[in-house]
C-alpha cells in the first residue's frame, strides 16, 4: 500500500493506506481523529468538512493525494482548546441539538469568516446552506456564525 | 396536573443511600414509577447494587456533586434538563454540578427510554423527589452534629446553615448522611422559588461537541476491534439465495465473509418484545474488515442474488389505501352519537382525503453498533433508544443470560424514532459471536436509508356534516401502511366536541418495514385536520378562529377521561397566537395560516407567515406558542420547538420517499430532499408560563405545522394542498398567473 505524508492539524502524520481511501476514513480509523464525521459519503451533507489550506472541503469526497503536502485542519485542530471565535459562538448560543453535524457546521463557518467577517444574513445563509443539519439547528447557526463574525471583526 | 401532588412512591424501594469508598455519597434511585425493579432492592446497604437502580447522584467529601443521567441523549436535551431538576430540589450551585451519562446494565428495568416525549413527563416527580431526600439526608446529619433540631436549619447552594450562624458545607456531613434513614415525606419547593429550573442552561455537552471529541457510537473504539458491513437485500421482501465473494474476499484489509440471520429469524418468531419491529427474515451477507472503508468497498465488490418475492411499489400502494377508504372494512376506534344519521340529515358534506408518503429517518449518524461477545460477557455499545428490550433481545438471541450484558450508550446522532429499533444491535451481537471479536457494525448512508424503518405511507379522508349552519359531524378514516394509530390519538381535538363523532381506521399489511418516526401518525394527521378544519371554516362561512375556540368552548367540564387535552389551554394558546403573530392585521403581502394542536400532552397554536417571491409562496416566519407547563430548561425547550417546527417544515415540503420493484427510489442525500439553511425560515416563539407539571417537547411542534404552511399556502395561492410532500406539486405553490398580471 502507497505511503502517504500528511500534515494534520500542525503535525506530521505518515499513513500507508490504499489510494482510493477517502480522507475522511484516514482521518476516523488511522489518525483517531473522530471529530471529522460521516454523514452521507458523496459530499452532500457537510458534515465531514475540513479545512485544507485554509478552504473548506469535503474529507469524504477528497483522496490522499489532492491533499498531500497541504495543511489539513480538523475540528480537533481549529484552535487549542475550544477558543475558535466561532466554537465561542456555538457555545454562547447553545446550537446543537444532537451535535452530529455541528463539528462540520463549524468548519464550514469559520472558513467562510476568514474570507468574510462582515456578512450579510443572506450571505450567511448561502454560505452554510451546504451543510444538512437533521435536527435542523438553523436558526441558532445563523445566529451564531453572525455572532462569530461580530468577533472576528 | 399540580406540581405539588403527592407521589406514591414508597421510599424503601425507590432510593437508597450508602457511603463511598474514599469518603462520599452515593445516592441511588429509580427513575420512572413503571420503573421498578422486578426484584427488592437489598434491605442491607452493603448489598447495595449498582444494578438495583437506574440514576445515581455522588457528592464527594469535597462537596462535588455528579449526577448520572439515566436516559439516552438523542438531542432533545435530557443529559441537561434531567440533572436540572435533581440539582434543583438538592439545592446546590448548577455550575458545580457535574453531569455524566449513566452506564447502565439495564436489566432489571423497563422504560429507560428516550421516546414519545415522556423522559421529563414521567421523570418529574421522582427526580424532584430523589433531589429533596437526599438534600433532608444531609440537613438531618448537620443537626445531629450541632445537636439541633434538623427544622431550625436550611440548606442553600450546597451549604447548610442553623439559627445560630454556622454553616457546614454538603461535603463536610456527607459521610454522615449516607448512613442515615431515608427520610419520608420531604417537602418539595414551591415553583416561585426554583433557581434553576426555569433558568437557561447551556447543554452539558457543548464543549465536547464543539471541539470534536468522541461522543457518538460511531467514533467509539475498543482495542482489537475490526469492522463490519453487511450486505441486507436490496429491495424489501426479497431472500438470500446465493453469493460470490471471490472479488470481495481478496481485497484489502478484507478478515472474513460470513453470513448472519439465523439467529435473529429465530428470535423473532418468538415472542413479541418491546419496540420489536417486522425484519427482513433472509439471511443477511457480512464483510468483516480492518477499517470502515475496506469493509463497505468490499461490501461493494460481492455478488449476491436476491430472490424476490411479491416486490412492492408506491403505485400499487396508492391504489391499495385508496380502495380501502372507499371501503366499509374498518376498525372503529371511537364513536360518538350517530355518524351516518347526521350525514344523513346534513345541509352540506364536506370531504376531502390527504395523502402521505413514506418517511425515512435519515438519522445523520447512521445505524451502528459495537458488540464483543465472548464466553464471559457481552459488551455492547453504541446509540439505541431502547437499551433494555435490546439487551434482552441479544440475551435471547445468543441464548445468554441477560446478566452476561453490559450497554453502553453513547450520545446519539440522532434517533427520530429510528433507534427504537434494535435490529442493528442484534446485527452486531450476531456478527461478534460468529467471528468473536470486537466489531463495530456501520451502515453507509445508502445502507441506512435503504433498508430502514419507515414512517408508514398513510391516507386520511375525513368527513364533515354541516346542519343550519352548526357542524354536526365528524368522521375521520386512516389506511396505513401495515399499523394505525393507536393509543389516545382518536381522542384528540375535535373529539369531545362534536355531537357526531367517528374515527375508523385499517392497514394494508405490507413487506416494507415500517415503524415510530417523530411523532407517530399525527406527524401526518395534525396537517390534515389542522387543513380540513381550515377549509371547513370556509366552507361554514365562519371565522378560522372563532370555528376553533366555539368547538374548545364545548369540551370545557367534559367527564370523558379519554379527553386528554385541556380546551382552555388549547384556548390560551390559540389566543396569544393570534396576539403574537398579528393576525388579520398583517400587511399586504402577508399571508397566514393557522393551527393549534394538542399530542404529547403539550398544547400548540402556530402561524405561518408566506410571502410571494418571484411568483413562488415562500414560507417567511412562523410563531409558535407552546404551553408545555412549566418549562426546566428555556434555552434547551426553544431548541426543540424549533427544530421540531424546521423538521416539520422539511418533510412537509420535500420529504418524499417512493418504492419501485420493492426497492426506495432515493438512496442518498442527492436524492431525497432535506430541509437546508436557506428554506429555514424566521421562528417566534412563546411559552405559556404557568406552574403545572411539564410535558416533553421533542415532539409536538412537529405535526401541526404543515397544517400551518398549507394555510397558508392556500392564503397566498388560492390552492388547497391535499399531498405531501408540497414541492411534488410545484404548481400549486404558484400564484396564478392572471394575478400576478392582474
Amino acid at each position: 500500500m502507497p505511503t502517504y505524508q500528511l500534515k494534520v492539524n500542525g503535525e506530521s502524520k505518515t499513513v500507508d493506506v490504499a489510494s482510493d481511501t477517502p480522507v475522511l476514513w484516514v482521518l476516523r480509523d488511522h489518525l483517531d481523529l473522530v471529530g471529522t464525521k460521516y454523514g452521507c459519503g458523496i459530499g452532500q451533507c457537510g458534515t465531514c468538512t475540513i479545512h485544507v489550506d485554509g478552504n473548506p472541503l469535503r474529507s469524504c469526497s477528497t483522496t490522499l493525494e489532492q491533499v498531500e503536502g497541504k495543511a489539513i485542519t480538523t475540528i480537533e485542530g481549529l484552535s487549542k482548546d475550544g477558543s475558535h471565535p466561532v466554537q465561542e459562538a456555538w457555545k454562547e448560543v447553545d446550537v446543537p441539538q444532537c451535535g452530529y453535524c455541528q463539528a462540520g457546521q463549524i468548519m464550514t463557518a469559520s472558513a467562510f469568516l476568514e474570507n468574510n467577517n462582515n456578512p450579510t444574513e443572506e450571505e450567511i445563509k448561502n454560505a452554510m446552506h451546504g451543510n444538512i443539519c437533521r435536527c435542523a439547528s438553523y436558526t441558532r447557526i445563523r445566529k451564531a456564525v453572525a455572532i462569530a463574525a461580530e468577533k472576528m471583526s | 396536573m399540580s406540581t405539588t401532588s403527592k407521589t406514591t412512591f414508597s421510599r424503601r424501594a425507590f432510593m437508597r443511600t450508602s457511603t463511598l469508598a474514599g469518603g462520599g455519597m452515593l445516592i441511588g434511585f429509580n427513575l420512572f414509577q413503571s420503573c421498578k425493579p422486578k426484584v427488592a432492592p437489598p434491605i442491607d446497604l452493603s448489598q447495595l447494587n449498582y444494578n438495583d437502580f437506574n440514576a445515581f447522584i455522588k457528592i464527594a467529601s469535597n462537596g462535588a456533586v455528579t449526577i448520572f443521567s439515566p436516559n439516552p441523549e438523542i438531542g432533545q436535551g435530557v443529559k441537561t434538563s434531567m440533572p436540572m431538576i435533581i440539582a434543583e430540589e438538592l439545592d446546590v450551585a448548577w455550575k458545580n454540578v457535574h453531569v455524566a451519562q449513566g452506564v447502565l446494565d439495564t436489566k432489571n428495568y423497563v422504560r429507560q427510554v428516550a421516546g414519545g416525549s415522556q423522559s421529563i413527563r414521567f421523570g418529574w416527580d421522582a427526580l424532584r423527589q430523589t433531589g429533596a431526600t437526599a438534600k433532608q439526608m444531609l440537613i438531618n446529619a448537620a443537626a445531629t452534629r450541632w445537636g439541633v433540631d434538623a427544622s431550625e436549619c436550611t440548606a442553600s447552594e450546597g451549604v447548610i446553615s442553623n439559627a445560630a450562624g454556622e454553616t457546614l458545607g454538603y461535603g463536610d456531613v456527607v459521610n454522615e448522611a449516607a448512613t442515615l434513614e431515608v427520610p419520608e415525606n420531604v417537602k418539595l419547593k414551591e415553583p416561585k422559588d426554583y433557581k434553576i429550573i426555569g433558568k437557561d442552561a447551556g447543554n452539558v455537552d457543548i464543549t465536547k461537541i464543539a471541539t470534536g471529541k468522541p461522543l457518538f457510537g460511531l467514533d467509539y473504539k475498543a482495542e482489537g476491534m475490526v469492522y463490519a458491513c453487511v450486505a441486507r437485500p436490496t429491495a424489501f421482501g426479497q431472500k438470500l439465495v446465493s453469493y460470490d465473494d471471490t472479488e470481495a474476499k481478496n481485497m484489502p484489509g478484507v478478515i472474513d465473509i460470513i453470513t448472519i440471520g439465523e439467529k435473529a429469524r429465530v428470535h423473532l418468531n418468538g415472542d413479541n418484545q418491546n419496540w420489536s419491529v417486522r425484519l427482513s427474515d433472509s439471511d443477511k451477507v457480512v464483510v468483516i474488515a480492518e477499517t470502515t472503508w475496506q469493509a463497505m468497498q468490499a461490501k461493494k465488490a460481492l455478488k449476491v442474488v436476491w430472490e424476490d418475492n411479491n416486490p412492492e411499489s408506491t403505485a400499487q400502494h396508492d391504489q391499495e389505501l385508496m380502495s380501502i377508504l372507499d371501503g366499509n372494512n374498518f376498525n372503529t376506534l371511537r364513536s360518538d352519537g350517530n355518524v351516518k344519521k347526521a350525514f344523513a340529515e346534513a345541509d352540506t358534506v364536506l370531504e376531502r382525503t390527504y395523502e402521505s408518503p413514506f418517511l425515512p429517518h435519515n438519522c445523520l449518524e447512521p445505524m451502528n453498533f459495537f458488540a464483543d461477545v465472548t464466553d464471559d460477557k457481552i459488551n455492547l455499545v453504541g446509540p439505541v433508544q431502547t437499551p433494555a428490550a435490546a439487551a434482552e433481545t441479544v440475551a435471547d438471541m445468543l441464548g445468554r443470560n441477560v446478566e452476561d450484558i453490559h450497554l453502553e450508550m453513547t450520545r446519539m446522532g440522532g434517533g427520530f424514532g429510528r433507534r427504537l429499533y434494535g435490529d442493528f444491535v442484534y446485527e452486531a451481537a450476531e456478527i461478534s459471536n460468529a467471528i468473536r471479536k470486537p466489531v463495530k457494525m456501520v451502515s453507509s448512508r445508502e445502507d441506512d436509508m435503504n433498508t430502514g424503518v419507515y414512517r408508514p405511507a398513510i391516507k386520511y379522508r375525513i368527513k364533515a356534516a354541516i346542519k343550519d349552519g352548526e357542524l354536526t359531524g365528524y368522521h375521520l378514516k386512516e389506511a396505513a401502511i401495515n399499523d394505525n394509530m393507536y393509543g389516545l390519538i382518536p381522542n384528540f381535538f375535535p373529539a369531545g366536541a362534536i355531537e357526531n363523532y367517528q374515527v375508523d381506521v385499517a392497514s394494508y399489511d405490507s413487506n416494507i418495514t415500517t415503524g415510530a418516526w417523530r411523532a407517530p401518525y399525527t406527524n401526518f394527521l395534525a396537517y390534515a385536520e389542522q387543513s380540513f378544519f381550515d377549509e371547513l371554516a370556509e366552507v361554514m362561512e365562519v371565522d378560522k378562529i372563532q370555528l376553533r375556540m366555539d368547538l374548545l368552548e364545548k369540551v370545557k367540564g367534559t367527564d370523558d377521561e379519554r379527553i386528554q387535552y385541556d380546551p382552555e389551554r388549547m384556548q390560551n394558546c390559540i389566543k396569544m397566537a393570534v396576539e403574537k403573530s398579528g393576525w388579520g392585521k398583517k400587511p399586504e403581502g402577508v399571508y397566514q395560516g393557522f393551527v393549534n394542536y394538542y399530542c404529547h400532552n403539550t398544547h400548540v397554536a402556530q402561524v405561518a407567515d408566506v410571502e410571494i417571491e418571484n411568483g413562488n409562496a415562500v414560507v417567511k416566519k412562523i410563531t409558535c406558542i407552546v404551553d408545555c407547563g412549566i418549562v426546566v430548561n428555556p434555552l434547551g425547550a426553544i431548541n426543540q420547538i424549533e427544530g421540531g417546527i424546521l423538521d416539520g417544515i422539511g418533510h412537509s415540503m420535500y420529504g418524499d420517499f417512493k418504492f419501485e420493484n420493492g426497492v426506495p427510489v432515493a438512496n442518498n442525500f442527492d436524492r431525497y430532499r432535506l430541509i437546508r439553511m436557506r428554506e429555514a425560515p424566521e421562528i417566534e416563539t412563546h411559552l405559556i408560563q404557568n406552574e403545572l407539571s411539564p410535558t416533553g417537547l421533542g415532539e409536538p411542534t412537529l405535526p401541526p405545522i404543515g397544517g400551518a404552511i398549507a394555510n397558508a399556502f392556500k392564503a397566498a395561492t388560492g390552492n388547497r394542498l391535499y399531498q405531501q410532500p408540497f414541492s411534488k406539486t410545484p404548481e400549486l405553490l404558484k400564484v396564478p398567473e392572471k394575478e400576478i398580471l392582474g
